[in-house]
C-alpha cells in the first residue's frame, strides 16, 4: 500500500518506521526542517516537506495515488483539513486521524472521517482500567452499530454472587461471552454461578450498559 | 440579529465593530486577550477568551440560537473546521468562512456547508483589474 502520514513527529515518525517494516511504501510530510532531517537520517529519503494541508503539497506527494492517508499531526484542525481534502479533492477512501480534544470525535464522525485515534480517550481508558472506582470499563466501543464491550469486575458483597447466569435477568440485548478468574478464563452458561472477584466481560446495546452496572452492584 | 466572530484581528474587528454599531448582538472569540484591544472602548458586545473549534467556548459565547457565525482566524484549517462545527452541530443559519488558499476555498465552496470568501482571488483581481487598465474593479 501506498501510506502518506501527514506529521513527522513521535506518532508519524514511528508509524512510518513499522510500517516501512511491513514493506508499505510510505511518505511523511513535515514542516519542520529539523524533524524532517532526523527522519531521513534514520529512515532514508521517505519524508517531504512542506505544509501537509496545502493542496499543492498533497499534489507533489502524489495524494490521489495514496491507498491510506493518516493526519497526526498535534492540531485537531489541521488533521481535519488534511483528511478532508484527501477524501474530498484527491478521493482516498481510507483517512484515519489523530484527535487531541475528545469532544471532537463526534464532530469528525460528523464530517465523515470515521476512523479517529484519541489520545486523551486511550489513556482515560487506560486509567479507568488501573483504578477500580469506575467498575465499568470499556474495552471497545463500536458506536455506529450502538454496542460495547465492557468489563467489570464482580465486588465481594455483589448480590449476583452465588446465583446462576441465568437467573439474573440479563437483558436481551446483552450477552456474557467470557469470565476471568484467577486469572484463566471461563466460558459462561446459563448454570454458571458468579464469585466475588471475578472480572465479567460483557458485549452490550449502549442503552443497556448502566443496566449491567447496577445488576452487578458495581458502582 | 445574533452574530459569532472568531479571529479578532483586523478583518475580524473591524466586522465586530461595524456590525456593533449597527446594533447587532456580537460576541468575538479570540485566543489571545491582547486582540480584543482592537475592538476599541465603546464596544458594546462580548468577548470569549478561547479557540473557536472548541464546542464548549462555542456555546459560552452564544452559539445556540446565533443567526451568524464568521470564520476569520488568521488560519484556514481553524477557519474550516469552526464553520463546520457551527454548521453541522449547532445549525447556525449563515456561516461565512475566510480561507486565503484558493484550492482550500473552492473545495470548501464545493462541498456547500458554508459561504467562503477568498481574499487572495478577491485581491489578485482587483489588481489585476486595476494594473491591465480595464478599470472595471470588481
Amino acid at each position: 500500500m501506498y501510506i502518506i502520514i501527514a506529521g513527522g513527529g513521535k506518532v508519524g515518525y514511528y508509524l512510518a518506521k513499522t510500517l516501512l517494516h511491513d514493506e508499505h511504501e510510505v511518505l511523511i510530510i513535515e514542516k519542520d526542517k529539523r524533524k524532517c532531517d532526523i527522519i531521513s537520517a534514520e529512515l532514508g529519503g521517505i519524508v517531504m516537506r512542506g505544509d501537509a494541508t496545502d493542496s499543492i503539497v498533497m499534489e507533489e506527494a502524489g495524494m490521489s495515488r495514496a491507498d491510506l492517508a493518516i493526519a497526526v499531526t498535534g492540531d485537531d484542525e489541521d488533521n481535519l483539513m488534511i483528511c478532508q481534502m484527501a477524501k474530498k479533492k484527491f478521493g482516498i477512501k481510507r483517512t484515519i486521524s489523530r484527535i487531541n480534544n475528545p469532544k471532537n470525535e463526534h464532530i469528525f464522525r460528523l464530517l465523515g472521517i470515521d476512523h479517529t485515534v484519541s489520545v486523551t480517550d486511550l489513556i482515560l481508558a487506560q486509567i479507568e482500567r488501573e483504578i477500580p472506582a469506575h467498575s465499568l470499563v470499556h474495552l471497545l466501543t463500536l458506536r455506529e452499530a450502538g454496542v460495547s464491550f465492557v468489563e467489570a469486575q464482580v465486588p465481594e458483597q455483589s448480590p449476583v454472587i452465588g446465583k446462576p447466569l441465568r437467573a439474573l435477568g440479563v437483558p436481551g440485548d446483552c450477552v456474557i461471552p467470557l469470565v476471568i478468574r484467577n486469572g484463566k478464563g471461563i466460558v459462561p452458561h446459563g448454570e454458571t454461578v458468579l464469585l466475588g472477584g471475578d472480572e465479567v466481560v460483557a458485549v452490550t446495546t449502549i442503552e443497556d450498559e448502566s443496566f449491567l452496572e447496577r445488576l452487578l452492584g458495581a458502582k | 440579529m445574533k452574530v459569532i466572530i472568531v479571529g479578532c484581528g483586523r478583518l475580524g474587528a473591524h466586522l465586530a465593530r461595524r456590525l456593533d454599531h449597527e446594533g447587532h448582538d456580537v460576541t468575538v472569540i479570540d485566543r489571545t486577550s491582547e486582540s480584543f484591544s482592537r475592538l476599541g472602548n465603546d464596544f458594546q458586545g462580548k468577548m470569549v477568551l478561547g479557540t473557536g473549534i472548541d464546542e464548549d467556548i462555542l456555546r459560552r459565547a452564544g452559539i445556540e440560537g446565533a443567526d451568524a457565525f464568521i470564520a476569520v482566524s488568521n488560519g484556514d484549517n481553524t477557519n474550516a473546521m469552526a464553520a463546520e462545527i457551527a454548521k453541522l452541530v449547532f445549525q447556525v443559519p449563515r456561516v461565512v468562512a475566510r480561507l486565503y488558499d484558493p484550492v482550500r476555498e473552492d473545495t470548501y465552496h464545493t462541498l456547500g456547508l458554508m459561504e467562503t470568501v477568498c481574499p487572495t482571488i478577491m485581491g489578485s483581481n482587483k489588481i489585476h483589474d486595476l494594473v491591465s487598465g480595464n478599470g472595471k474593479a470588481r
